[in-house]
């Protein structure tokens, strides 16, 4: 006897209905929305439990890829010895692919189903902003998001957001205020991304240089055909070409101007100025093409060895980090985490979200960094100043004082204190 | 004047590329009627033996001619083992197994290689000549111009002038009668689709260096512009492939040059659209809707 | 018995039934599973909504499209546009989303509507190549004209969460899972209907044999173009409740990713398939749930740990999707379907792509 269609379709229906049912029966029950500062999911008394979303593949994997594996490092260098307040560090990682639509679902995993105690370092600008209302609504202490926009810096509207690195507003300042003094009466164009970094960064050189721009170019990350632009700055006859780019496409505007015989003074943000990445692209060409090249810094140079927190990142690295490549994007992870550590250990014994983020707000940690941070109750920029660096043969040095600036228009002010040494023993004291 | 005439060759080199592109998709649609998803991905998988061979072996040239090896082989290999059974099913069964290869491609050579970046040399220098302060081209340029043009020489003498052309064209167009006349039909189409495997190859060889390095994803961005051209110039013509192409490169480029970087997108679907509303089936299409 | 059996011979009461079923199962389901279920589950309705659609264009009409994540964000970004200028002007209360929601559907359905005129004498691989450009290119809009679209960032959705008749226990991912499932249920209803009627039968006319139907007289370009209505407004309010599950709308979550990724759905469910489209929707979500937990629980060791881990989820998606169009070229929903439905069906349904 044959079944009828219907029958079947029927029966289909009713086997997708108790499939969802079974589904639902075998996932965790109760929807319960967190309760508020006083609550430590994650936390127990020997372990923390952290999350971050991170570009593991996609056009944004290159480099920073390895932000992550070097949080991981430290972290596990901290556990190894003893951890903080008995407590031992474990970091998730979860990979978005620089998509805000996946770092969405990544961070409705870490938060309501891994039950992460904080989310730290999490990584770009458009990626983040899609998760800052849910982070607010989870009360989700967010420390540190690696990025330099301003969007982190609210904090009567994202009350657990915390920003890190300093503001590209702020980089554009000081290199338009070095332009200014060194390159008097060149023709100054300007190379930026599509998007924040680019606006923020160029916004920032316009409010120092004194002078207008003679072009500005654009790039978006999907279209790696620099050409146009690099021939429109060649053709405007820039002197001076200030570029807000990421390593990637700082490789591109330097190989397509040697292309085209074009060989302007490169200034480069901080965010795309790695000779260790640049080299991945433009192999032999790095040094040649990087020579004479003006960036920035806020954390000492990969390249001096007589830094006490380079050697000590530089074991870490060796001992945890599987002797990874000691470039600018190990350094960053490896600072970001020790500042974590930092408030982890400020925060007290008895850790609760709210601790957590009333010590990120009250701040004073000293640490890699050239300068201090901002934090405090009504500021949770982060860093908030830089140095010039010039490179020579592939090593960089700093030139001039360190300048302090807030993200509109205030004067720079040099900063004349000196970096705190790295603790013996690693840890934060 | 220099902006327009850099702009016009570098939208004539990059238009070559994505002439590559649409002529292995006209290639395998004129064979099997596939459009074949995973054209980049193939091509990319290629480029990834080039670098292994050239590691291995230090030649250039060596890892060149294995990639295009590569290419003949894998579309051989696809051929055989998946579109071959999808004959008779549904057009868009095609598009779905096309699309899991590009993604199940993608995935293995990450899991093989990593998803970090290789170094893909280009095959001659990219310094351009001047003239005066403007520049033109470059001898990378020029092999990139000359190669495509160069294989669709060679592909139409092939189909105009050999035996081998006249039975791939007659198992294209009517493969029960050339059945019937003793052409390995079967055969024909697996060739068809080789071929197209060592001109993706090709281009994905011409293009992965101008951008950001050999990985997985390198290629995809390529592949639907390729596309794009394939369709302007219509599916049923190789010539078509190769205007649709280098007119895509072309708009492409001065669309960027004279507004932005960002408009690259939108100048590809005005093009098409453009064309699509002129002659639906693409400009050098020889087949024709019927009209009632 | 006699009105019962009166009744029933309407479609829409036999659809009625079935849709008040399902209210009533999303109404238990969301309420015993975790939040993080029910933003998968608002994900998954976002995902019905448009794979509905997507199936009555392509599997019932025939027309290729392969940039329906385009069109889902004409809806999402009308809903973030409208919701920020209620913000804007203080104007609060829980019809502002409805209404949205609503607003969003009908702009998409006129972007749907100039999509389609311009799609209308496309055929086949052309369509597919039109299609494709559109899906690609129309996100980048975003990027030109950045102070109202805000270019990569997107646009934050503020909207309010669940009432307080609801109860305090009731949360926030409860209530978007609710407007995502209820909305799929909508369009599953409506497009349910749309299938049975006579428009149905034109559109699979239309589909089959569209010179034959021209003269049967049947106006073949305007169901074309109605096809693509259809299918965009499902698509915009999906794209609406897509957005509203990630409170952003922005470009890089409407990419051709995903329009590939609601095409092969909709092809293994079953093309044509309401149920397919369901079937498919589903497939598509628990995979991305259940391929990282299956890959983690293989313990490798840690350098080729980490390439795998990235790298085993997609291989395995791709893997399935040739597997499935392999073995069952009608796709799941093709196993309620009798043997020999199953084998006329594949060699007359041509879905429009000229030979």
């Amino acid at each position: 006897m044959r079944i009828s269609t219907r029958r079947r379709r029927q029966a289909l229906c009713a086997v997708v209905a108790a499939g969802a049912l079974v589904l639902a029966a075998c996932s965790s029950s109760g929807g319960q929305a967190s309760t508020g500062d006083n609550s430590a999911p994650g936390v127990t008394d020997t372990s923390i439990l952290l999350g971050t979303t991170q570009p593991l593949t996609g056009p944004a994997a290159t480099g920073y890829s390895k932000i992550s594996a070097a949080m991981t490092a430290y972290f596990n260098f901290v556990n190894a010895n003893g951890g903080i307040n008995g407590r031992k560090i474990t970091l998730k990682v979860l990979d978005d692919g620089y998509n805000p639509a996946n770092t969405v679902s990544q961070t409705n995993k870490l938060v309501p189903q891994d039950k992460v105690f904080a989310l730290v370092g999490s990584l770009g600008t458009p990626t983040h902003t899609a998760v800052l209302n849910f982070i607010k609504q989870n009360k989700v202490p967010d420390l540190f998001v690696s990025s330099g926009s301003r969007s982190w810096d609210q904090p009567t509207k994202y009350p657990t957001t915390f920003g890190w690195q300093p503001d590209y507003t702020i980089e554009g300042k000081v290199l338009g205020d070095y332009v200014k003094k060194t390159f008097p009466g060149k023709k100054i164009c300007s190379f930026g991304q599509g998007d924040d970094f680019g606006a923020d960064g160029v916004a920032g050189v316009k409010l120092t240089l004194g002078s207008s721009l003679a072009s500005e170019q654009k790039y978006t990350p999907t279209n790696t055909n620099v050409g146009p632009q690099v021939a429109a700055l060649q053709a405007a006859k820039c002197d001076v070409v200030i570029s807000f780019t990421v390593p990637g496409f700082t490789a591109l505007e330097m190989g397509t101007g040697a292309q085209l015989g074009f060989h302007p003074q490169y200034v480069v943000s901080n965010v795309g100025s790695d000779i260790t990445t640049l080299t991945t692209f433009l192999k032999t060409a790095a040094i040649p093409l990087t020579n004479g090249m003006v960036t920035d810094t806020y954390l000492p140079l990969t390249t001096d060895t007589s830094n006490s927190w380079i050697t000590l990142f530089k074991k870490v690295d060796k001992d945890y980090d599987n002797n990874a490549a000691f470039d600018g994007n190990v350094l960053y992870g490896m600072s970001l985490a020790y500042t974590f550590v930092q408030a982890l250990k400020a925060a007290g014994k008895k850790l609760t979200r709210g601790t957590l983020v009333a010590a990120a707000e009250k701040g004073g940690f000293t640490g890699p960094g050239l300068v201090p941070f901002r934090f405090s109750k009504d500021d949770h920029s982060g860093y908030n100043g830089v140095q010039v660096v010039t490179v020579q043969n592939g090593v960089g040095h700093t030139t001039g004082s360190i300048y302090t600036t807030d993200d509109g228009s205030g004067a720079l002010s040099a900063y004349s204190k000196s970096q705190p040494t790295a603790p013996s023993n690693g840890l934060p004291g | 004047m220099d902006r327009f005439v850099f702009l016009t060759f570098n939208g004539l080199s990059f238009g070559m590329v994505y002439a590559a592109v649409a002529l292995a998709l006209v290639l395998i649609w004129r064979s099997t009627r596939v459009l074949n998803f995973a054209q980049g991905a193939m091509a990319t998988a290629c480029a990834y033996v080039a670098i292994t061979v050239q590691q291995h072996t230090g030649s250039y040239w060596l890892g060149f001619a294995a990639a295009l090896a590569a290419g003949f082989v894998l579309g051989v290999l696809i051929e055989r083992i998946f579109f071959r059974r999808l004959e008779g099913a549904p057009p868009l069964n095609s598009i779905v197994v096309g699309v899991g290869l590009l993604i199940l491609i993608e995935a293995g050579i990450g899991m093989i290689y990593g998803v970090a970046n290789r170094d893909l040399q280009h095959a001659f220098s990219t310094i351009s000549y001047k003239l005066g302060h403007a520049a033109l081209f470059s001898n990378q340029d020029i092999f990139t111009v000359g190669s495509v043009l160069g294989v669709m020489v060679l592909f139409a003498a092939l189909f105009t002038r050999t035996d081998l052309g006249l039975r791939m064209r007659a198992a294209a167009y009517a493969p029960e009668v050339a059945r019937l006349l003793g052409v390995r039909v079967g055969r024909m189409l697996t060739l068809g689709w080789a071929l197209a495997g060592v001109v993706g190859a090709l281009a994905g060889l011409l293009v992965i260096p101008t951008g950001l390095g050999l990985y997985p994803a390198a290629i995809d961005g390529v592949f639907v512009l390729g596309f794009t051209g394939a369709v302007v110039g219509g599916l049923d013509s190789p010539v078509g492939a190769v205007v649709g192409g280098v007119a895509t490169g072309l708009v492409l480029s001065y669309a960027e040059g004279y507004i932005g970087s960002d408009v690259t997108q939108l100048a590809a679907l005005v093009l098409l659209v453009a064309v699509l509303l002129v002659r639906p089936e693409g400009l050098f299409s020889s087949t024709r809707a019927r009209q009632v | 018995m006699n009105l019962v059996r009166r009744l029933w011979q309407w479609t829409l009461v036999r659809h009625l039934v079935p849709a008040l079923l399902g209210v009533g199962l999303v109404i238990l389901i969301t309420d015993q599973v975790s939040d993080y279920r029910n933003t998968q589950l608002t994900t998954l309705g976002a995902y019905i909504c448009v794979a509905a659609g997507l199936t009555l264009l392509t599997g019932t009409n025939g027309q290729i499209s392969l940039g329906h994540a385009a069109l889902m964000a004409v809806g999402g970004y009308t809903v973030a546009l409208i919701l920020q200028d209620f913000s804007d002007n203080n104007i609060t209360g829980q019809w502002m989303l409805p209404l949205a929601l609503i607003a969003g559907t009908l702009v998409t359905t006129v972007a749907g509507i100039v999509v389609g005129m311009a799609a209308a004498r496309l055929r086949g691989p052309y369509l597919a190549g039109a299609t494709l450009a559109f899906g690609v290119a129309l996100p980048s809009i975003t990027a030109q004209f950045t102070s109202i679209f805000k270019g990569d960032q997107g646009i934050g959705l503020i909207f309010d969460g669940p009432p307080a008749s609801l109860g305090s226990s009731f949360s926030f991912s409860h209530w978007q899972a609710w407007y995502s499932l209820f909305a799929a249920i909508i369009v599953l209803f409506f497009l349910a209907n749309v299938q049975r009627s006579a428009v149905g039968r034109h559109l699979r006319a239309v589909r089959d044999d569209d010179v034959a139907a021209r003269l049967a007289g049947l106006p073949a370009a305007r169901l074309r173009v109605l096809a693509f209505a259809v299918s965009s407004a499902a698509a915009g309010l999906g794209g609406g409740v897509f957005a509203v599950g990630l409170q952003t709308a922005s470009p890089g979550s409407f990419g051709l990713t995903l329009s590939l990724s609601l095409l092969t759905a909709v092809v293994i469910g079953g093309l044509g398939s309401l149920t397919g489209a369901v079937l498919g929707s589903i497939v598509l979500i628990y995979l991305g749930d259940v391929i990282p937990g299956f890959v983690d629980r293989l313990h490798l060791s840690a350098t080729s740990a980490q390439k795998m881990h990235d790298n085993l989820p997609p291989a395995v998606y791709g893997a399935l999707l040739i597997g499935v169009m392999m073995l069952l070229p009608g796709g799941i929903a093709s196993l309620a379907r009798p043997v020999v439905v199953r084998v006329t069906r594949r060699t007359t349904h041509t879905t429009g792509c000229n030979r």
